[in-house]
This record gives structure tokens, C-alpha cells and sequence, in this order.
């Protein structure tokens, strides 16, 4: 609870974070109205009390399309955060166990070929080549995750080899694979939490922008990226369109951003002692 | 310091604007449409965005469409129709010249025809030209046309932008420096943003109004907005987001066109792929469809329905929109009787228009309710044509026919759609050869009817042209009889 209260960053990021996390939760069991089922009678609706952010070009709530648009942004960018961390993370520490040996030099230079390229611009060509869909946005994202991880996890995990304790344990007789799971992985975990949260909040975004150009989750599966796209040119008649799903975009990722900086915050060791 | 950075900014910008309206002389227009031509000869290609551009204005046909449709004399300033239909004479204009100073005469039109009818022709219209037998130049003048067959279209089909007359001389380069007879020249084509056309001051018949026509291709529905709306364009022909039309109409710098086109749109539909070679499932499908709500949820209101593929300003045009009005629990009934109670799932693959890719959206929720499923995929133009116009992989999909009188495609049993009915096929062929007006009005009726019937595709409505253009420009087309910019009497009123 201390935590919370000394970071400034913490508390904002964390209920920003719950409020969207909780409106796709929600969206699984519940969500106002149907958005699969259009009503051309009551299009582009302001706000009002029976439909709180408005109706779209088809008389769908968007409210209900805000919520179900967050289980989509979440889910994409959640998945492909996993998929990063769980490829990401054993190849960084496998590279870490003899720095400069083969095994490090291959993990590391395929991470370097994947860096070297716009991670957006092959975004689109994995979605281009094996069609448009949520699995293919989540695989081209979780792509770029994977040496994002690899290098976090080889970077820290290297300056702990030279540690006395990683000594002990060898002449305990542990294995390199051994030492690596049970005292190199638990001291670079923080590190893995704080880069997890921003990697999340950049999927999120990344989930938008392949939607807004048609290459992320197809209709009728609702995407806070192709409602922008949709509301493009109905701005100047109707600007609830575009207000709500780019306000969904800019909190959430906000509030990811924040709940990183504050979670490094509170892990940092450094941080914190000089904090006390 | 920054501050002075950006008032020197805005200084010049303004510099700038100011400049530019200074420099805008009344005899300029520039003229945006969406799409860009793939090259620039309206005889080998199919594309239309090459008519749209060329058609009238640089190159002309013995016949030529006006506003309205109806069929003019062209550089064909008479004809005379033999006894038996087979024999057209022509009787040319004097004096009509090519761009590059050359004659054109009976020779280039025998070269012109011949050439879209040959063997090795890549006129992408070839049975326009399929019934003639021969053409002859009598002399410098004078064309004499047999057909094969009487053909009650003949003087129809030579008014389309396939059926320009082109030089031999020029031919080479016409896919990208294209030579014609029309009031305007060609002068430069910069790719992937304009064309530049010029008064051609040796014109045959009345002169162009403007000096200098400028041709910009903008794609994105919001940068047409945005160029329209800072009068970076004059005009803008087939302007694509129709929900931005009420803002212009209300401006007093824009006038809005709103005319007909060719464009029947139609939820396409797989004749061949089961279920829907099944006519009760097809049937089903027309009655789930809620016309109204896909005119005024896709178009913004701007649209006909139509129940049949034809176009509802031409005179043989039947309203048979009754035989699938909507009423999805008939639909259900339908589904339950063709032996799918539980309905089933296809494909809807949507090309890129705002009517196909919003549309499908609609059609998608209103065959859910009857419980068809349709899975989207939104596909590029390119993709479209391999997929769905040569693959035929799909199993419903949204788009506009914008040909005119173009009901004979369902005569071709292996057009994309699939239509195989030998009795429409006679049909198709009797309307070929008949000239008697009435007879050629009841045949027609009697096609539009037999498809309706058949459900063979879902009818969904015409195709609306909105041009937004200054409201001081004179003499544009409103409608699109064929696909065409003919600035040829366009003009700045002062």
C-alpha cells in the first residue's frame, strides 16, 4: 500500500489499467446492446442517457463496441506480449549463460535481423501475405516481442553470472540451465514485469494502427483501430465517432505507460532505498 | 526565437495561398476523381477510369453518348441503314485531324475497327465488334459497315469508349502518349498523381471552353474531403463518401450533382457453389436483404433500389423489386424448405468502395438474422479480380456493374457469377438480332424478369454519382450513361 501512495504514477496507471481491463471482462458476459445487430434507423446518435458515447454510422452502441474493442486490443496485445516473453526470455538466457560464445552470437544476430526491420512495415506484410485477421495481428506483433525480451533478459541475466552466488551454485554443482531457472530468472522477473507492461501498452497500439489500415480484426469483431478508420470521414458530422475509440486508445495505452513507470519505481531496488 | 520561426512560417504560407489564387486563371480546371488509369489506350484495356479520363475529350467514336445517353453523331456526322439492317454507311466529317496534324479518314476508321475485332485484338468490349463482317472505306469519307446479322445496337455500341478511333501511325504509343480527334490534347501524365490535357485550337467541331484541364487521382475518401473542402480541386467526378455530400450542399462555394449511373450494385452471388446453386436458398437470401437500410446505412440515402440488373432511368426498366421485397421470417421459411432450418455458412469477400465495404456489413448482420453466417474478408482490387472475378473462389460478394446495358452478361455461363440458364442465353441471342424497337423493349422485360425470377444474384440498388464541383462551374455531366469526365462544354461562369 506504501507503494501505491509514493509512486505518483502507480495509482493512475493502475485504475486507468482496471477501468479498461474490467470493461473487456465485463464485455465477455455483458455489454448494453447487441453490435452485431445493426440499426440504420438510429445512426449516428449523439450521446444520450440510452446510448451513453452515441451510436455509430450503423446505429450500433458504441459503447458496447468500446467494451468489446478492449477484449480485442487486450487480447491481441496480451497474446502477443506472451508469445514474446515465452521465446524472448529462454533465448536471453541461454545467450547470457557464455557471452560471446556461438549460441550467443546466433540468438543475438537473429535478434538484430528481426530489430533491423520497421516492425510495423512487416507487421503489415504478415497480414498481407496470410490474410487479415486477429491471429495473424497477434502473430506479426508477437514477432517483434520475442527480441525485445531476448535482449532485457540476456542484458541483465549477463551482469549476474559474475555474481559470487551464481558461483556458489556451480560449485554446488548445479547445471547452466538449472542456475538459469531458479537464480538468474527470479532476479531479472522485475525487469521482465516493467518491459511487459510497456510491450503491452505498444501492442495495443500496434493492434490499432493494423485495424485502421484493415489488416487487424475483421468486421463484425469490434476494434477500437477500424472504428477510428470507419469514423474517418464522418468526422466533421458526427465527432462522438472518433472521440470515444481514439480516447479509449490514448488512455489505455496512457495508462499502461504509467503503470510501467510505476511498477519500475517500486521494483527498483535502487529506487527504493534512496526513496527510504 | 521559435515564435518569430513560426510567424515567418504563416508569412509565407499565406504568401503562398495568395499566389496561388492569383495564379488561377478562369480558363484552368482541375478535375479529381478516385481512381487512376492503368495506361491510357481505352481500346485494350477494360478499365474504366480510362474513359474516365479520355473518353470525348481526347478521343472520339463514330457515335458519341450524350449527358443523357442517348446516341449522337460523332466524327459520323450521317449514316444510312440499309433495307436489311446488315449495311451501315457512314458519311465522316470534313476536316477532323488528328492531335499530331495528320487527316483522319475512312482509312483510320477501317484501321480502328478492324483492329478491335481481329483475331489478336485486346479490346476488352470484343463482342461489340463480334458482328461485323466487313468494314470497307469508300472513300476518303465515306465508311461502309456490314454485319453479319442485323443488330438493333450496332449504332449504340460505337459510341463506347472501346470503339474510339484510333491512328495507325500513332498506335504504338498510344498506352502512354494516346493521339486522338477530340477538343482536347494530351500533354503529360505524371504517374500516381495527374494528367494534363490542352484546348486542341484545331478541333473539327465546337471548340473547348477551357485551355488547360488538369486530372488529379486521389483514392482516400478523407483526402477528397479535405482537398475539396480547401478548393484544391475544382471538381470532384464520383466523389466516394457520400455522408460528406449534405455538408457541401450546404456550403454556397460547392454545387452537388447527384446523378444515375450505369452502376447496378448486386450482392454477387456463386450460382454454382452449394447451397446457393439452390434457388430457394438464393431466393432466401433476396428476401433477408433490407434494401432501404443498405441504401441509407452505406449510401447515406443516395440510391435507387432496383429488383432486377438493369438500370431504372432507362425506358424498358421493370420495377421487380416485389419479388424480394424484404421479409426475413419468408426467408426463414425458404431456408427450412431447401433443407438448411438452421441456415448455413459462406463467404462475403468485399472489394474496397465505401458501398461494398460498409454494405457488406449490413448484409452480413441481416443474414445473421435468418442465420446465414458470412465470414468477411476485406479484399484489394487486385485481389478481387484474381479471387472472385477469374478464381470464382467466394461465395457472395458486393459490387457495382457500372456497363451500360449490361444484362447480356448473364448470358455467359462462365462469368464470374455463374448463370447457366439455355433459355436466357436465347433470349440474350434474339435481342441480338432484333431491330424492331418494340420487340427489343419486350425481350428485354422479359430478360430482366427471367434473372429476377431465378434470383440469381441479390439486387440491391443503382449506383448514385455525386459529383461536388465550384459552384461556378457550367456544363458538367450529371449523369454517367457510360463512364465519362466530357469537359468538352465545361466552363467557368463569372
Amino acid at each position: 500500500m506504501s507503494l501505491l501512495l509514493h509512486s505518483r504514477t502507480l495509482l493512475p496507471g493502475l485504475v486507468l489499467t482496471l477501468v479498461f481491463t474490467g470493461a473487456a471482462l465485463i464485455s465477455l458476459v455483458w455489454v448494453p446492446y447487441d453490435i452485431t445487430v445493426l440499426d440504420i434507423a438510429s445512426r449516428m446518435k449523439p450521446p444520450s442517457w440510452v446510448h451513453p458515447f452515441g451510436t455509430d454510422q450503423f446505429g450500433r452502441d458504441i459503447l458496447s463496441m468500446i467494451m468489446e474493442g478492449a477484449r480485442t486490443s487486450i487480447a491481441v496485445a496480451l497474446v502477443a506480449v506472451g508469445i514474446g516473453m515465452v521465446i524472448g526470455v529462454p533465448f536471453g538466457l541461454a545467450a547470457a549463460v557464455r557471452k560471446g560464445g556461438l549460441m550467443d552470437e546466433v540468438i543475438m544476430r537473429g535478434n538484430d535481423l528481426v530489430f533491423a526491420f520497421p516492425s510495423l512495415l512487416i507487421a503489415v506484410m504478415i497480414t498481407a501475405v496470410f490474410g487479415a485477421s486477429a491471429l495473424n495481428a497477434i502473430i506479426a506483433i508477437g514477432i517483434f516481442n520475442i527480441p525485445v525480451f531476448a535482449r532485457l533478459t540476456r542484458g541483465a541475466a549477463l551482469s549476474l553470472w559474475s555474481r559470487d552466488y551464481i558461483l556458489a551454485a556451480r560449485v554446488a554443482g548445479k547445471g547452466q540451465a538449472r542456475i538459469s531457472l531458479e537464480h538468474i530468472l527470479p532476479n531479472v522477473a522485475n525487469l521482465l514485469i516493467v518491459q511487459g507492461t510497456i510491450q503491452f501498452s505498444l501492442g495495443i497500439l500496434a493492434e490499432a494502427g493494423l485495424s485502421y489500415v484493415g489488416l487487424g480484426a475483421q468486421p463484425p469483431i469490434a476494434s477500437w483501430g477500424r472504428m477510428l478508420a470507419d469514423s474517418q470521414t464522418m468526422i466533421s458530422l458526427a465527432p462522438h465517432l472518433a472521440l470515444f475509440p481514439g480516447l479509449a486508445i490514448l488512455l489505455t495505452v496512457l495508462g499502461l505507460n504509467l503503470l510501467g513507470d510505476g511498477l519500475r519505481d517500486a521494483l527498483d531496488p535502487k529506487l527504493r532505498r534512496a526513496r527510504v | 526565437m521559435s515564435l518569430r520561426k513560426i510567424g515567418l512560417g504563416v508569412i509565407s504560407a499565406l504568401a503562398l495561398t495568395a499566389s496561388m489564387g492569383l495564379a488561377h486563371a478562369k480558363g484552368d480546371i482541375i478535375v479529381a476523381m478516385q481512381l487512376e488509369p492503368p495506361n491510357l489506350d481505352p481500346t485494350s484495356n477494360a478499365a474504366g477510369a480510362i474513359d474516365s479520363v479520355l473518353y470525348s475529350n481526347v478521343f472520339e467514336g463514330l457515335t458519341r453518348f450524350g449527358p443523357d445517353g442517348s446516341v449522337n453523331p460523332g466524327l459520323a456526322e450521317s449514316w444510312e441503314i440499309s433495307e436489311d439492317g446488315k449495311t451501315y454507311t457512314f458519311k465522316l466529317h470534313e476536316g477532323v485531324k488528328f492531335h499530331d496534324g495528320t487527316d483522319m479518314t475512312a482509312e483510320d476508321v477501317k484501321f480502328s475497327l478492324d483492329r478491335a475485332r481481329g483475331d489478336d485484338s485486346q479490346n476488352a468490349q470484343k463482342a461489340l465488334f463480334a458482328g461485323i463482317d466487313g468494314v470497307e472505306a469508300v472513300d476518303p469519307l465515306t465508311v461502309k459497315v456490314t454485319l453479319k446479322e442485323p443488330n438493333g445496337s450496332f449504332l449504340f455500341n460505337m459510341a463506347w469508349g472501346d470503339a474510339v478511333i484510333v491512328a495507325p501511325e500513332t498506335i504504338g504509343d498510344i498506352a502512354s502518349k494516346p493521339v486522338g480527334t477530340g477538343a482536347f490534347k494530351f500533354t503529360n501524365w505524371v504517374q500516381g498523381d495527374r494528367i494534363d490535357l490542352e484546348k486542341n485550337t484545331d478541333y473539327w467541331g465546337e471548340p473547348a471552353k477551357l485551355d488547360k484541364v488538369t486530372f488529379k487521382f486521389i483514392s482516400d475518401p478523407t483526402a477528397a474531403f479535405a482537398a475539396v473542402m480547401a478548393e484544391d480541386v475544382n471538381a470532384f467526378v464520383g466523389f466516394p463518401a457520400p455522408e460528406n455530400l449534405p455538408q457541401f450542399e450546404a456550403d454556397p462555394r460547392f454545387q452537388v450533382l447527384v446523378g444515375s449511373t450505369e452502376g447496378e450494385t448486386i450482392l454477387s452471388t456463386n450460382n454454382k457453389l452449394p447451397p446457393l446453386d439452390n434457388i430457394k436458398v438464393r431466393e432466401a437470401i433476396a428476401h433477408a436483404i433490407d434494401r432501404q437500410a443498405i441504401i441509407d446505412g452505406a449510401m447515406f440515402g443516395y440510391g435507387t433500389p432496383i429488383g432486377t440488373h438493369f438500370a431504372p432511368h432507362n425506358p424498358d426498366y421493370v420495377d421487380l423489386t416485389s419479388l424480394s421485397q424484404y421479409d426475413p421470417e419468408l426467408s426463414k421459411k425458404l431456408l427450412a424448405e431447401a433443407g438448411y432450418p438452421d441456415g448455413f455458412t459462406t463467404t462475403l469477400k468485399l472489394p474496397p468502395p465505401s458501398y461494398a465495404r460498409r454494405g457488406g456489413e449490413i448484409i452480413a448482420s441481416q443474414l445473421r438474422a435468418v442465420g446465414i453466417e458470412t465470414e468477411i474478408t476485406n479484399l484489394e482490387w487486385a485481389q478481387w479480380l484474381e479471387q472472385v472475378f477469374k478464381g470464382k473462389d467466394f461465395g457472395l460478394t458486393i459490387v457495382s456493374h457500372t456497363e451500360p446495358m449490361d444484362i447480356g452478361i448473364y448470358a455467359r455461363p462462365d462469368y464470374y457469377f455463374q448463370y447457366d440458364n439455355p433459355e436466357f442465353q436465347k433470349l440474350i441471342a434474339d435481342l441480338t438480332v432484333e431491330n424492331d424497337p418494340e420487340k427489343r423493349s419486350a425481350l428485354l422485360k422479359d430478360a430482366q424478369e427471367t434473372i429476377s425470377n431465378d434470383y440469381v444474384n441479390g439486387y440491391l440498388f443503382q449506383l448514385a454519382f455525386p459529383t461536388v464541383a465550384d459552384a461556378k462551374i457550367k456544363g458538367l455531366w450529371k449523369n454517367q450513361p457510360t463512364q465519362a469526365t466530357d469537359l468538352t462544354a465545361v466552363y467557368w461562369e463569372d
